[in-house]
């Protein structure tokens, strides 16, 4: 890889060195979400959605858990690449730039982590407290 | 990294220069509904999560703020809440048909197909129709729904 004329630095994997990484991954969970969001999106429009204990049932099904927790991890990878492009190419200047990652970061991160303890919280909540039970 | 100093070299020519095309709309409207889905989408869900995790009455608190407050006296607060829940889900309803056809077509345009001015220019227009249409029908199904369930 070369350092020395712009053509050389180019020849690497670009000035980040990991831009088709980003691309590649950005077209894999876009595959993933095809799957599990078309997959939610169906579900939403037939549950029940006024029922709680309906929805909590669903919820709590081990194979809509898990289709769940993997709709987190590829929306929110996806859309952390997503927002991360968006900021590289309107947000100026390194520090605020690096402000708006971090802050990025934080929410992709923290939100995911949010939606997957919510999920396996439904997942294992004891029977008994479900209103009309299992 | 670009920096501030005015260079020499020429300048790309930049939006307001090239005459407006479907496939200039149907790009920017790609990273637009993507932003709003990763944002508004994403809280929307993840409060919604949340709310079922919490329990009835949590979840009860969550349909009275986005979707209709049951109560009798329903607050101002509520009333403005009931009718924006519903159009922010309209929104992202249709959000999320523009950026899967639109993904679509990417797909598409990643394979190395659908360059040819006139038929890149059809398949942007079919990303719009096809979002509002699906958009559409979606909403009429659970206006049925709701009136005869």
């Amino acid at each position: 890889m070369g350092n020395g004329t712009r053509l050389g630095r180019v020849r690497g994997l670009g000035s980040s060195h990991h831009g088709s990484q980003h691309w590649l991954q950005q077209r894999l969970t876009a595959l993933g979400n095809i799957l599990l969001v078309t997959w939610f999106f169906v579900s939403l429009i037939r549950l029940p959605l006024g029922d709680h204990g309906a929805v909590q049932r669903w919820a709590s099904n081990p194979t809509v858990a898990l289709a769940l927790i993997l709709l987190v991890i590829s929306v929110f990878w996806h859309f952390r690449l997503g927002l991360q492009v968006m900021i590289e190419d309107y947000v100026h200047g390194e520090a605020t730039r690096l402000l708006a990652l971090v802050i990025l970061n934080f929410y992709a991160i923290g939100g995911a982590a949010f939606g997957i303890f919510a999920i396996v919280r439904i997942a294992l909540a004891p029977a008994g407290l479900a209103p009309g039970g299992m | 990294m670009a920096g501030k100093q005015p260079s020499a070299r020429p300048l790309s020519p930049h939006l307001q220069v090239y005459k407006w095309a479907p496939s200039m709309a149907v790009s920017i409207f790609h990273r637009i509904t993507g932003d709003g889905l990763a944002i508004v989408g994403a809280l929307m869900f993840l409060w919604w999560l949340g709310a079922i995790a919490a329990g009835p009455d949590a979840y009860a608190a969550f349909l009275a703020c986005v979707w209709h407050d049951p109560s009798p006296e329903v607050s101002v607060v509520h009333q403005v809440t009931n009718i924006l829940g519903k159009v922010v889900l309209v929104g992202l309803t249709w959000a999320f048909f523009q950026h899967l056809f639109s993904g679509l077509r990417h797909f598409v345009l990643d394979a190395g197909a659908g360059y040819e001015l006139k038929i890149n220019k059809l398949w942007s227009i079919l990303v719009f129709a096809g979002a509002i249409f699906a958009t559409a029908a979606v909403w009429l199904y659970i206006a049925k729904e709701a009136l005869h369930g």
